[in-house]
């Protein structure tokens, strides 16, 4: 590869771009969730997400006080006061008083309304309504102003889908589902992976071919029979048919050609001198998967432990068929669809469940991606 | 709320000391009933003989058993249902292969899965290829490498949302709050409902599974490129090749292995993309793929396991061409070693 590098600066510059373009596009969506997550929800809705830094600018409509508050100063009459009230944090930047021309005159500007009736409204949302004649009637002027906000950062989306959308309580059914679901098959996996490497028996072939055949076969092909073996064996007992305990064997089930696969190939490639010599000492095939096998395996277990997490953690599928919708079983990724079917405008809540969802997910990742990365090329790049 | 947690934590107490139980009590037993040590020597080589026998079966007995309920078996059954009634009792032959023939839907699935199994295992290879290549120049390459990778931690389901608020829809000349309706905005085009136009919107949802599945590519075609040889590479360089000859005559032509390892593992996601059109548009729009429609059939009306079965066996008559050709490739691998 460092033969093909050395090229002219320009072009080395290109592939700083075209690096730079690909990391932007793989970032930047999940970027817009987080960044949305965290904005205000009026916000979210009113301007994009890259706009987050920006101030904001909305159209809205006021009423100056009715007739009661005018006081007289040099004969003329005058109603004064503010838009805004105190605390908020808006700048007007322009007003009108007709819905057609809502931001006909500047901020600052005297408008003149006719009649000699003059209207001035300041940024800080202060006005003054001059008339020459007395102001009469119990309503007072309708006026529309454009209004900046400056950015808002807030964690009360958190708190909304958290507590109230029932997000926090899915998370709690997705740690339910997935961490038996990801250590129940690695010893029932390692247990077989030792065997079908170390020992001589016949059939082992055909094993082998079998496990790797069952590695592509579609889940689909699962659904129909388990959903009915379930509901057979929840009616037989008088049982729910879903069940966590259904879940987890599930996830077992599926788990487990890749994690034989996976297992076997690494066992397998143990140095045979230290397993001979072990056999050779009078240590019994069980003492040396314990004692021997199972420590040098720590890294394959590992990677097999995170591709399992990942996959049951973000599964949708299997949770649809074999759990319930209720919320004591709802896992995060049921409950994002459910979202997106009741809260489908309600960006500030999916953004924010989106986010909850995945970062769990993401921490696992990026603490421990060299095993992750291993394991990837172990599983894809050998026999395939 | 607790007890859920309580039960989670027992049950993987329960099921590691069950496991543990099981393993550590068979051999004993084994050991037990033909003892190979204490007794005389003919009989100790017997027993020794008859416990190699047995042991191996011993290991793998709990994966057997749960491999055979979970996924042997159903592969049968899901076969003879498919030749059922929607109720899975009454022999129907061929009927529901002939409605999935003649069935609008089935065909606007079999289409669309189709140009996805066209678009997306090609877009997710060349993509990984091209980045995999560029990252390996430059200094900063793992960190890209990393971030380019990190979709693949996110799930599908998690991916539409982030994609669904890309695509979201104002009307014109409202703000546009969807980054790709206030793109086209910006250059002067005219805001689209993306999701709802048929045709196109199959490929909106194709992006969600390349955004995800480029990284793995890329990560297993790097690691394949870092194998190739130099000296191949020095040399062409030498004879006067410029950089795109080097990669599609040196380099590519060096790793056609991982290529297809790649390729035919990103096809056998397609076939079963499920979540990302789920959620997305639940087939709505012409969107409908075969996964999508099994599910459906499975609890349309009370379910009809004939027809969805039917769909189940669709799917996996793609995936036997290459399920045997991976066991032939492992075949012949392990036999030279």
């Amino acid at each position: 590869m460092a033969a093909a590098a050395g090229r002219s600066p320009g072009s080395r510059l290109g592939v700083h771009l075209a690096v730079l373009f690909f990391v932007a596009v793989w970032t930047v969506p999940t970027l817009g969730i987080l960044v949305s997550s965290l904005r205000d929800k009026d916000q979210i809705a009113a301007s994009g997400w890259w706009t987050a830094l920006a101030t904001s600018a909305r159209n809205d409509v006021g009423r100056l006080p009715a007739s009661e508050a005018q006081t007289e100063r040099d004969g003329r009459f005058v109603i004064a006061g503010n838009l805004l009230e105190e605390g908020d944090s808006r700048r007007i930047v322009a007003f009108g008083t007709r819905v057609q021309e809502p931001t006909k005159y500047e901020a600052g500007d005297n408008a003149e309304l006719g009649d000699g009736e003059t209207l001035r409204i300041d940024e800080d949302g202060s006005f003054e309504h001059m008339s020459p004649r007395p102001f009469e009637g119990a309503r007072g002027q309708r006026v529309y102003f454009q209004a900046t906000t400056p950015p808002r950062f807030t964690t009360e989306n958190y708190e909304t889908v958290l507590f109230s959308e029932g997000i926090g309580r899915s998370f709690i059914n997705s740690l339910t589902v997935t961490i038996p679901a990801t250590i129940i098959p690695i010893l029932i996996a390692a247990f077989a992976a030792y065997a079908l490497a170390w020992m001589r028996f016949p059939g082992r072939a055909i094993l082998i071919a079998v496990v790797i055949g069952l590695l592509v076969v579609p889940l689909q092909m699962a659904l129909i029979p388990l959903l009915k073996l379930y509901n057979g064996v929840g009616a037989f007992f008088g049982v729910p048919a879903k069940t966590y305990l259904g879940i987890w064997l599930a996830h077992t089930g599926f788990g487990l050609p890749f994690a034989i696969y996976l297992l076997r190939s690494y066992i397998a490639d143990l140095p045979k001198e230290i397993i001979e010599s072990a056999r050779i000492d009078g240590a019994s095939d069980f003492e040396i998967f314990v004692k021997i096998v199972l420590p040098l395996s720590f890294p394959v277990l590992a990677s097999f432990a995170i591709f399992q997490f990942l996959w049951v953690w973000n599964d949708l599928l299997v949770a649809m068929v074999f759990l319930g919708s209720g919320a004591n079983q709802l896992v995060l990724t049921g409950k994002l669809n459910a979202l997106l079917g009741s809260h489908g405008g309600n960006w500030e809540i999916l953004t924010t469940s989106a986010f909850v969802s995945i970062i769990v997910p993401l921490f696992v990742f990026f603490s421990l991606q060299r095993y992750f990365v291993r394991g990837l090329l172990a599983g894809s790049v050998k026999g395939g | 709320m607790t007890g859920q947690i309580l039960s989670a934590i027992l049950t993987v107490v329960l099921g590691v000391a069950g496991c543990v139980a099981y393993f550590w009590g068979a051999n004993r037993l084994l050991d037990l009933i033909f003892p190979a040590r204490g007794v005389k020597g003919a009989t100790a080589i017997d027993n020794l003989r008859r416990q190699g026998m047995i042991r191996p079966w011993l290991f793998l007995g709990p994966a057997l058993l749960v491999l055979t309920i979970y996924l042997i078996y159903p592969v049968f059954e899901t076969l003879r249902l498919s030749f059922m009634d929607r109720s899975g009792q009454n022999f129907v032959g061929l009927a529901n292969y002939q409605w999935a023939g003649s069935d609008r839907e089935f065909r606007q699935a079999i289409f669309n899965n189709l140009l996805w199994l066209a678009v997306v295992p090609a877009a997710c290879t060349f993509l990984g290829l091209v980045i995999a290549v560029l990252t390996d120049r430059i200094w900063w390459g793992a960190i890209a490498k990393s971030l380019i990778f990190m979709p693949l931690a996110i799930s599908f389901v998690g991916a539409s949302v982030i994609w669904k608020f890309i695509y979201e829809y104002r009307g014109a000349g409202q703000t546009q709050i969807g980054a790709l309706n206030a793109i086209v905005q910006y250059f002067g085009g005219t805001p689209q409902v993306w999701i709802s136009t048929p045709f196109w919107n199959n490929f909106l949802l194709m992006a969600i599974l390349i955004w995800i599945q480029t990284g793995f590519a890329m990560v297993i075609l790097s690691a394949a490129l870092r194998g190739i040889p130099d000296e191949t590479i020095e040399a062409a360089t030498i004879d006067g090749a410029n950089g795109f000859q080097i990669f599609w005559k040196i380099m590519v032509p060096q790793i056609w292995g991982t290529i297809a390892v790649v390729w035919t593992t990103i096809t056998i996601l397609v076939l079963k993309v499920f979540d990302i059109v789920l959620t997305m548009t639940n087939g709505q729009w012409n969107t409908m793929v075969l996964a999508n429609l099994m599910f459906d059939w499975m609890f349309r009306g009370g379910g009809d396991f004939g027809r969805g079965a039917t769909i189940a066996i669709v799917i996996m008559l793609a995936v036997v061409p290459i399920m045997i050709w991976n066991i032939r490739s492992a075949t012949r691998e392990s036999g030279g070693h």
